[in-house]
């Protein structure tokens, strides 16, 4: 949109979220069902469920940016370029080039540093501060997981609920096209698409959500059929209450679980397959996977530089350990049954 | 029993008829053969020179049947996959059949090894891990697996390089010879790799799978008739899980020709996983789309050999 600068549609995006985010969790306290499974998740969970959140407030800090209050003659730092919280965190940290944690001087050369002492993971090849990338990398991951699920889970909803529920032609079509998408090595249908589309964090998104809605689709639709053949459902039709209400108020609500499970398990799946994409040089700027990327070379240095590919693979496996330990705890929560054959 | 064949079999050729037109639209109907002229020549090249690059590479026609009905490039696009004509790299115009065939032996030749000694290692660990349900092995064994799980395949490539390679120096850090007496060497570090990064998510499978058949009845049976516990494990739950872990087996060969794209080019094996690397890289959209066909062609293969096999395997299973 012309007048508005890119940052100020991201925090606009990002209080959307937090207000979705509050209004989901009033939603919850207000509904027996989800307050009792959400306090059964705590209990199981609380050191994953608490790194999870430290990573999401991380990624909010680093959401919110506005311009000014940056002080005349900083280095590394446009004039009147939007910052986040983060970004003013570790303004005027950037070196000439690498330096260990902690150290006083550069690590080749031994040059004397701007700051010495203050980088706790020490520096990247270009001297920017590791903890500081680091940190970025976390909204990066979550913008991955997040946006990719929220476009692959309702178009999955779309054609899985409308297969099972309508049946016939329309189903005879979800199902070839699920097999058909099925039936294309994942990763190299990744690459093509992403490759037909250009980089981007968008592309890279919809590519992910591409070859990863087909799984739920099939879910989805194997509970609808279920679910049509209910009484309650086949109650409803007989009192002439209309199809699309039908789905709104008695399919969708039994399929809220699998819904809230399979963004819970698509999520760590979704950040490491970036990771690879990054690898291949088709990844998201600024994510942990291009650091590792990029740090690659450096484990072949004499003496060699450890402490990026550390950080980042650390704060990479930590979301991730973290995530997962939430799924498997949502999914037991949740739905004791249905997915446990699926894994 | 015929017809189901041929019904299963008629719906394998359609899914690979609906894969070549995705592939149509995404490499013809998207990226424009102009585009793709552009990005192997570079942006100055003249249009004659453009011309007579597409007209080598068979993009010197309409795109769609309504626009000429006799010479279009869907038509010509599956008739060439069909027939197996890939013709030219779009990169350094090498015909791309030879380098597929060049490339199946170095990948079968870490692929095989590799998923004998995944079923190998994963089985009998989960056996274990199975055996002892529901105590505190389990609960660890699951734990560590969660873990195993939590490490991007990345860091498991580079540490081991790091590690093995650089300050052990046991094997080589990547490399490749076909000699047989070489081989062995420079396989060593990429199947160590690929056995340990998939060996959380296979235990927790083969675990899942295993516990499933554990609460069967004749189990129960067993256990009432005074069967050991290590019997009934190995005679009556690892016999009955097998049929799902042949599923999952028989899944997997097709994409054995297919290599791995990690550990292929992280360790320099000239596989089939590279060249697909190698494509990403050069812009070369012929050889990626003719990886994905071939890759979508060996899984409905498989799939409907899958589907047919269980008739032999399962007694239970009638074909309507």
């Amino acid at each position: 949109m012309s007048g508005l600068d890119p940052y100020v549609w991201s925090n606009l995006v990002t209080v959307a979220l937090v207000v979705g985010g509050l209004a989901l969790a009033r939603f919850v306290r207000g509904q027996r069902l989800w307050r009792e499974a959400s306090v059964e998740l705590w209990r199981r969970r609380r050191v994953a469920i608490v790194v999870v959140g430290v990573y999401l407030v991380i990624a909010l800090l680093d959401s919110i940016a506005w311009k000014g209050g940056v002080p005349e003659g900083t280095v590394g730092v446009l004039p009147n370029a939007p910052l986040t919280v983060v970004d003013r965190l570790f303004l005027d940290t950037k070196e000439a080039s690498y330096s260990a944690p902690l150290a006083d001087v550069e690590f080749y050369g031994g040059r004397p540093l701007r700051r010495p002492g203050t980088h706790l993971l020490g520096t990247d090849i270009l001297g920017r501060d590791v903890l500081y990338m680091s940190l970025k990398g976390a909204r990066v991951a979550l913008l991955i997981g997040g946006l990719t699920s929220l476009i692959a889970i309702p178009i999955a909803l779309f054609f899985g609920v409308g297969a099972g529920y309508f049946g016939g032609r329309f189903d005879d079509f979800v199902f070839f096209l699920i097999s058909t998408l099925a039936s294309m090595p994942g990763i190299l249908l990744l690459i093509a698409l992403i490759m037909v589309m250009g980089r981007g964090t968008l592309s890279v998104c919809v590519a992910l959500a591409v070859t990863g809605w087909v799984g739920f689709c099939r879910l989805s639709r194997a509970e609808t059929l279920k679910l049509r053949e209910l009484d309650y459902v086949v109650a409803a039709r007989a009192l002439g209450v209309s199809e699309p209400r039908i789905i709104w108020r008695h399919v969708l609500p039994n399929l809220a679980h699998l819904i809230v499970i399979t963004f819970v398990l698509m999520f760590s799946g979704l950040v490491l397959s970036e990771a690879v994409l990054s690898w291949l040089g088709i990844g998201v700027d600024g994510s942990w996977g291009q650091m590792i990327d990029g740090a690659r070379d450096e484990l072949s240095r004499e003496p060699i530089v450890w402490w990026n590919i550390g950080a980042a693979g650390t704060a990479l496996f930590g979301l991730i350990l973290a995530v997962n330990a939430v799924g498997d705890a949502v999914r037991d929560v949740l739905d004791p049954r249905t997915l446990r054959a699926g894994e | 029993m015929a017809a189901y064949v041929i019904r299963r079999l008629a719906y394998g050729v359609g899914v690979v008829f609906g894969v070549l037109f995705l592939l149509f639209v995404l490499f013809f109907a998207v990226t424009e053969p102009d585009d793709i002229a552009r990005k192997a020549l570079g942006d100055k090249a003249p249009p004659e020179v453009l011309e007579i690059w597409k007209q080598n590479h068979g993009y010197d026609r309409p795109l769609w049947p309504w626009q000429d009905w006799g010479d279009n490039l869907l038509f010509d696009h599956y008739r060439k996959m069909l027939s197996f004509d890939f013709g030219l790299s779009d990169a350094d115009d090498s015909p791309i059949l030879d380098r597929i065939r060049a490339g199946m032996g170095p990948s079968l030749s870490l692929t095989v090894p590799l998923l004998v000694l995944s079923l190998v290692v994963a089985i009998p660990l989960s056996l274990v891990v199975a055996f002892f349900r529901e105590t505190y092995i389990d609960r660890m064994g699951v734990f560590l697996c969660v873990l195993a799980m939590s490490v991007s395949t990345l860091l498991y490539i580079i540490g081991a390089q790091f590690l093995i390679g650089k300050l052990l120096r046991w094997y080589p850090i990547s490399g490749f010879d076909s000699s047989l007496a070489m081989l062995p060497r420079f396989l060593a570090l990429p199947l160590i790799v690929g056995v340990v990064s998939g060996l959380g998510s296979d235990v927790r499978f083969y675990r899942t799978v295993f516990l499933e058949e554990s609460s069967r009845d004749f189990v129960r049976t067993a256990r009432a008739k005074g069967a050991g516990e290590s019997r009934i494990m190995l005679g009556h739950v690892l016999r009955n899980a097998m049929i799902p872990i042949l599923t999952r087996v028989v899944l997997a060969i097709p994409f054995l020709f297919m290599g791995s794209i990690l550990i292929e080019s992280f360790f320099g094996i000239p596989g089939l996983g590279s060249m697909t690397v190698d494509a990403i890289q050069a812009n070369d959209f012929s050889t990626l789309r003719t990886m994905v066909y071939i890759g979508s062609l060996l899984f409905v293969l498989g799939q409907v050999a899958t589907d047919l096999s269980y008739g032999l395997v399962d007694p239970r299973v009638r074909f309507e």
